[in-house]
Protein backbone atom coordinates (compact mmCIF):
# COMPACT_ATOMS: atom_id res chain seq x y z
CA UNK A 1 0.00 0.00 0.00
CA UNK A 2 3.03 2.32 0.14
CA UNK A 3 2.48 3.32 -3.58
CA UNK A 4 -0.71 5.04 -2.88
CA UNK A 5 -1.09 8.33 -1.93
CA UNK A 6 -3.52 11.35 -2.43
CA UNK A 7 -3.72 12.88 -5.48
CA UNK A 8 -1.08 15.85 -6.20
CA UNK A 9 -2.49 19.04 -4.78
CA UNK A 10 -6.04 17.74 -4.13
CA UNK A 11 -7.55 19.12 -0.90
CA UNK A 12 -8.26 16.37 1.12
CA UNK A 13 -11.51 15.00 1.66
CA UNK A 14 -13.59 15.45 4.67
CA UNK A 15 -14.70 12.87 7.06
CA UNK A 16 -17.64 12.41 5.98
CA UNK A 17 -16.81 12.28 2.05
CA UNK A 18 -13.99 10.42 3.01
CA UNK A 19 -16.22 7.69 4.51
CA UNK A 20 -18.60 7.60 1.16
CA UNK A 21 -15.84 7.48 -1.43
CA UNK A 22 -14.48 4.38 0.85
CA UNK A 23 -17.99 3.01 1.26
CA UNK A 24 -18.59 3.06 -3.34
CA UNK A 25 -16.50 0.84 -4.08
CA UNK A 26 -17.38 1.55 -7.85
CA UNK A 27 -17.10 5.23 -7.36
CA UNK A 28 -14.89 7.85 -9.19
CA UNK A 29 -13.49 8.93 -5.74
CA UNK A 30 -12.58 5.25 -4.22
CA UNK A 31 -9.16 5.00 -5.30
CA UNK A 32 -8.39 8.42 -4.47
CA UNK A 33 -9.97 7.71 -0.80
CA UNK A 34 -7.77 4.57 -0.36
CA UNK A 35 -4.48 6.69 -0.89
CA UNK A 36 -5.99 9.42 1.65
CA UNK A 37 -7.03 6.56 4.41
CA UNK A 38 -3.65 4.91 3.90
CA UNK A 39 -1.68 8.17 4.16
CA UNK A 40 -3.77 9.15 7.09
CA UNK A 41 -3.07 5.81 8.90
CA UNK A 42 0.55 6.32 8.17
CA UNK A 43 0.61 10.04 9.99
CA UNK A 44 -1.09 8.24 13.16
CA UNK A 45 1.51 5.92 13.36
CA UNK A 46 4.39 7.77 13.18
CA UNK A 47 3.01 10.09 15.65
CA UNK A 48 2.54 7.24 17.99
CA UNK A 49 6.26 6.16 17.17
CA UNK A 50 7.80 9.87 17.98
CA UNK A 51 5.40 9.66 21.52
CA UNK A 52 7.28 6.67 22.46
CA UNK A 53 10.65 7.76 20.94
CA UNK A 54 11.96 6.50 24.91
CA UNK A 55 11.30 3.12 24.47
CA UNK A 56 12.54 2.46 20.52
CA UNK A 57 16.15 4.28 21.43
CA UNK A 58 17.99 1.13 19.81
CA UNK A 59 16.08 1.10 16.69
CA UNK A 60 17.61 3.25 14.08
CA UNK A 61 15.70 5.05 12.05
CA UNK A 62 14.51 3.60 9.04
CA UNK A 63 13.33 0.07 10.98
CA UNK A 64 11.16 2.76 12.85
CA UNK A 65 9.66 3.66 9.24
CA UNK A 66 9.54 0.11 8.53
CA UNK A 67 7.44 0.00 11.60
CA UNK A 68 5.32 2.88 11.07
CA UNK A 69 4.49 1.52 7.90
CA UNK A 70 3.34 -2.22 9.10
CA UNK A 71 1.47 -0.61 11.48
CA UNK A 72 0.05 1.48 8.73
CA UNK A 73 -0.51 -1.19 6.06
CA UNK A 74 -2.39 -3.76 9.40
CA UNK A 75 -4.94 -0.70 10.03
CA UNK A 76 -5.33 0.03 6.45
CA UNK A 77 -6.64 -3.98 6.33
CA UNK A 78 -8.53 -3.72 9.98
CA UNK A 79 -10.26 -0.51 9.13
CA UNK A 80 -11.65 -1.75 5.15
CA UNK A 81 -12.37 -4.82 6.75
CA UNK A 82 -14.75 -2.96 10.08
CA UNK A 83 -16.05 -0.09 7.49
CA UNK A 84 -19.45 -2.00 7.29
CA UNK A 85 -19.90 -1.73 11.00
CA UNK A 86 -18.72 1.79 11.69
CA UNK A 87 -22.17 3.39 13.04
CA UNK A 88 -20.84 7.23 13.35
CA UNK A 89 -20.72 7.09 17.09
CA UNK A 90 -17.49 9.36 16.66
CA UNK A 91 -15.91 11.39 13.72
CA UNK A 92 -14.56 8.65 10.81
CA UNK A 93 -11.12 9.68 11.40
CA UNK A 94 -11.40 9.13 15.11
CA UNK A 95 -12.11 5.94 15.12
CA UNK A 96 -10.27 5.12 11.85
CA UNK A 97 -6.52 6.60 14.02
CA UNK A 98 -7.21 4.30 17.02
CA UNK A 99 -6.58 1.13 14.52
CA UNK A 100 -3.47 2.67 13.26
CA UNK A 101 -2.34 3.58 16.83
CA UNK A 102 -2.87 0.40 18.47
CA UNK A 103 -1.13 -1.54 15.96
CA UNK A 104 1.61 0.86 16.23
CA UNK A 105 1.54 1.01 19.76
CA UNK A 106 1.46 -2.96 20.03
CA UNK A 107 4.97 -2.94 17.96
CA UNK A 108 6.75 -0.37 19.81
CA UNK A 109 5.79 -2.59 22.82
CA UNK A 110 6.74 -5.81 21.75
CA UNK A 111 10.39 -4.08 19.67
CA UNK A 112 11.33 -2.42 23.03
CA UNK A 113 11.19 -5.96 24.86
CA UNK A 114 12.14 -8.07 21.93
CA UNK A 115 15.80 -8.85 23.71
CA UNK A 116 14.78 -8.76 26.99
CA UNK A 117 13.46 -11.86 28.63
CA UNK A 118 10.71 -12.13 30.35
CA UNK A 119 11.05 -14.22 33.85
CA UNK A 120 7.58 -14.90 34.93
CA UNK A 121 8.08 -15.06 38.49
CA UNK A 122 4.46 -15.60 40.41
CA UNK A 123 7.16 -15.48 43.63
CA UNK A 124 7.94 -11.88 42.91
CA UNK A 125 4.68 -11.07 45.22
CA UNK A 126 6.94 -11.43 48.33
CA UNK A 127 8.44 -7.71 46.68
CA UNK A 128 5.56 -6.23 48.28
CA UNK A 129 7.08 -5.67 51.50
CA UNK A 130 4.38 -6.40 54.74
CA UNK A 131 2.64 -3.17 56.34
CA UNK A 132 5.24 -3.80 59.64
CA UNK A 133 6.89 -0.42 59.93
CA UNK A 134 4.04 1.67 58.86
CA UNK A 135 4.07 4.83 60.74
CA UNK A 136 0.56 4.27 63.23
CA UNK A 137 -1.28 7.00 61.74
CA UNK A 138 -1.15 4.15 58.51
CA UNK A 139 -2.44 1.31 60.62
CA UNK A 140 -4.86 0.24 58.13
CA UNK A 141 -2.93 0.78 55.08
CA UNK A 142 -0.58 -0.87 56.89
CA UNK A 143 -3.12 -3.54 57.60
CA UNK A 144 -3.99 -3.62 54.12
CA UNK A 145 -0.92 -4.11 52.73
CA UNK A 146 0.23 -7.15 54.99
CA UNK A 147 -3.42 -8.38 53.93
CA UNK A 148 -2.80 -7.99 50.51
CA UNK A 149 0.61 -9.54 50.22
CA UNK A 150 -1.03 -13.04 52.18
CA UNK A 151 -3.67 -13.36 49.88
CA UNK A 152 -1.74 -12.85 46.29
CA UNK A 153 -0.16 -16.04 48.06
CA UNK A 154 -2.96 -18.26 48.93
CA UNK A 155 -6.30 -16.89 47.53
CA UNK A 156 -5.65 -17.07 43.48
CA UNK A 157 -5.06 -20.04 40.94
CA UNK A 158 -1.44 -20.14 39.68
CA UNK A 159 -2.70 -18.64 36.64
CA UNK A 160 -4.12 -15.92 38.43
CA UNK A 161 -0.96 -15.10 40.30
CA UNK A 162 1.28 -15.26 37.52
CA UNK A 163 -0.72 -12.75 35.42
CA UNK A 164 -1.34 -10.63 38.26
CA UNK A 165 2.06 -10.46 39.48
CA UNK A 166 3.83 -10.12 36.07
CA UNK A 167 1.03 -7.24 35.46
CA UNK A 168 1.04 -5.29 38.08
CA UNK A 169 3.87 -5.39 39.98
CA UNK A 170 6.55 -6.57 37.62
CA UNK A 171 5.51 -4.32 35.08
CA UNK A 172 5.72 -6.45 31.58
CA UNK A 173 3.29 -5.05 29.21
CA UNK A 174 0.07 -6.82 28.35
CA UNK A 175 1.11 -7.28 24.78
CA UNK A 176 4.51 -8.58 25.62
CA UNK A 177 3.28 -11.02 28.11
CA UNK A 178 0.19 -11.85 25.58
CA UNK A 179 3.03 -12.51 23.07
CA UNK A 180 5.17 -14.90 25.37
CA UNK A 181 2.45 -16.88 26.76
CA UNK A 182 0.21 -17.54 22.95
CA UNK A 183 -2.85 -15.27 24.69
CA UNK A 184 -4.04 -11.91 23.63
CA UNK A 185 -4.62 -8.56 25.35
CA UNK A 186 -8.50 -9.44 26.84
CA UNK A 187 -7.87 -12.84 28.06
CA UNK A 188 -5.32 -12.03 30.19
CA UNK A 189 -7.43 -8.88 31.47
CA UNK A 190 -9.73 -10.45 32.24
CA UNK A 191 -7.98 -13.38 33.94
CA UNK A 192 -6.21 -9.97 36.04
CA UNK A 193 -9.96 -8.45 36.23
CA UNK A 194 -11.11 -12.00 38.19
CA UNK A 195 -7.94 -12.36 40.27
CA UNK A 196 -8.67 -8.26 41.22
CA UNK A 197 -11.58 -9.21 42.26
CA UNK A 198 -11.16 -12.64 44.41
CA UNK A 199 -8.46 -10.29 45.83
CA UNK A 200 -11.01 -7.39 46.94
CA UNK A 201 -13.80 -9.67 47.99
CA UNK A 202 -11.41 -11.67 50.31
CA UNK A 203 -10.59 -8.68 51.35
CA UNK A 204 -14.26 -6.90 51.61
CA UNK A 205 -14.63 -10.56 53.94
CA UNK A 206 -12.09 -9.44 56.41
CA UNK A 207 -13.54 -5.95 57.13
CA UNK A 208 -11.25 -4.11 55.54
CA UNK A 209 -12.05 -0.19 53.93
CA UNK A 210 -11.29 -0.45 50.10
CA UNK A 211 -12.63 2.87 49.45
CA UNK A 212 -9.06 5.06 50.49
CA UNK A 213 -7.70 2.73 47.81
CA UNK A 214 -10.04 4.31 45.21
CA UNK A 215 -9.65 7.60 45.90
CA UNK B 1 8.38 2.29 50.43
CA UNK B 2 7.07 5.47 50.72
CA UNK B 3 3.27 6.13 51.94
CA UNK B 4 2.41 7.02 48.32
CA UNK B 5 4.38 4.11 46.75
CA UNK B 6 2.49 1.73 49.02
CA UNK B 7 -0.74 3.59 48.27
CA UNK B 8 -0.63 3.02 44.31
CA UNK B 9 1.33 -0.32 44.83
CA UNK B 10 -2.37 -1.57 46.26
CA UNK B 11 -4.01 0.58 44.01
CA UNK B 12 -2.08 -1.27 40.78
CA UNK B 13 -2.62 -4.59 42.14
CA UNK B 14 -6.43 -4.40 43.17
CA UNK B 15 -7.44 -2.10 40.48
CA UNK B 16 -10.73 0.27 39.68
CA UNK B 17 -14.18 -0.05 41.75
CA UNK B 18 -17.46 -0.95 39.91
CA UNK B 19 -18.45 -2.21 36.76
CA UNK B 20 -15.32 -2.34 34.09
CA UNK B 21 -15.31 -2.60 30.65
CA UNK B 22 -13.26 -5.54 28.84
CA UNK B 23 -10.49 -4.72 26.38
CA UNK B 24 -12.61 -5.50 23.67
CA UNK B 25 -15.29 -3.26 24.67
CA UNK B 26 -12.90 -0.27 25.37
CA UNK B 27 -11.12 -0.26 22.00
CA UNK B 28 -14.51 -0.57 20.19
CA UNK B 29 -15.58 3.00 22.02
CA UNK B 30 -12.80 4.62 22.35
CA UNK B 31 -12.97 6.73 19.46
CA UNK B 32 -16.59 7.92 21.16
CA UNK B 33 -15.30 8.26 24.09
CA UNK B 34 -12.28 10.60 22.97
CA UNK B 35 -14.72 12.38 20.77
CA UNK B 36 -16.77 13.04 23.60
CA UNK B 37 -14.32 14.02 25.76
CA UNK B 38 -13.05 16.68 23.31
CA UNK B 39 -16.26 18.14 21.98
CA UNK B 40 -18.56 17.37 24.75
CA UNK B 41 -16.46 16.94 27.76
CA UNK B 42 -18.85 14.47 29.23
CA UNK B 43 -17.06 11.10 28.64
CA UNK B 44 -16.44 10.25 32.13
CA UNK B 45 -20.08 10.26 32.78
CA UNK B 46 -21.53 8.90 30.23
CA UNK B 47 -19.01 6.06 29.63
CA UNK B 48 -18.31 4.97 33.63
CA UNK B 49 -17.58 1.38 32.59
CA UNK B 50 -14.61 2.30 30.11
CA UNK B 51 -13.42 5.19 32.49
CA UNK B 52 -13.01 2.14 35.40
CA UNK B 53 -11.11 -0.05 32.66
CA UNK B 54 -8.65 3.22 31.60
CA UNK B 55 -7.75 3.01 35.12
CA UNK B 56 -7.35 -0.51 35.39
CA UNK B 57 -5.35 -1.22 32.17
CA UNK B 58 -2.40 0.48 31.22
CA UNK B 59 -2.05 -0.32 27.86
CA UNK B 60 -5.56 1.05 26.88
CA UNK B 61 -4.75 3.57 29.21
CA UNK B 62 -1.76 4.46 26.70
CA UNK B 63 -4.09 4.07 23.64
CA UNK B 64 -6.70 6.27 25.07
CA UNK B 65 -3.67 9.12 25.81
CA UNK B 66 -2.25 8.81 22.47
CA UNK B 67 -5.79 9.04 20.11
CA UNK B 68 -6.67 12.12 22.62
CA UNK B 69 -3.37 13.40 22.15
CA UNK B 70 -3.36 13.10 18.03
CA UNK B 71 -7.17 14.18 17.51
CA UNK B 72 -6.84 16.89 19.60
CA UNK B 73 -3.37 18.03 17.46
CA UNK B 74 -5.30 17.34 14.13
CA UNK B 75 -8.93 17.83 13.90
CA UNK B 76 -9.95 21.04 15.45
CA UNK B 77 -13.51 21.73 14.74
CA UNK B 78 -15.76 19.19 13.32
CA UNK B 79 -15.38 18.69 9.41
Amino acid sequence: MSQLGPTAAATPLADHELLAALRDTGGPRHERALGELHAMLLRAARFELVRRAAELAHVRGEDRDDLALQAADDAFVAVLAKLAGFRGDSRFSTWAYKFALYEAAVRVRRRAWQHREVVLDPERWLAVRDGAGEPPDRLDRAELLTAVRALIATALTDRQRTVLVALTIQGIPIDVLAERLGSTRGALYKTLHDARRRLRAELAARGHDLDAIAS
Amino acid sequence: MTHDDSHHAIARILGPTGPEATCEECFDRLDAYVDRELLAGDAERAMPELTAHLRGCPACAEDHASLRALVRERSGPVR
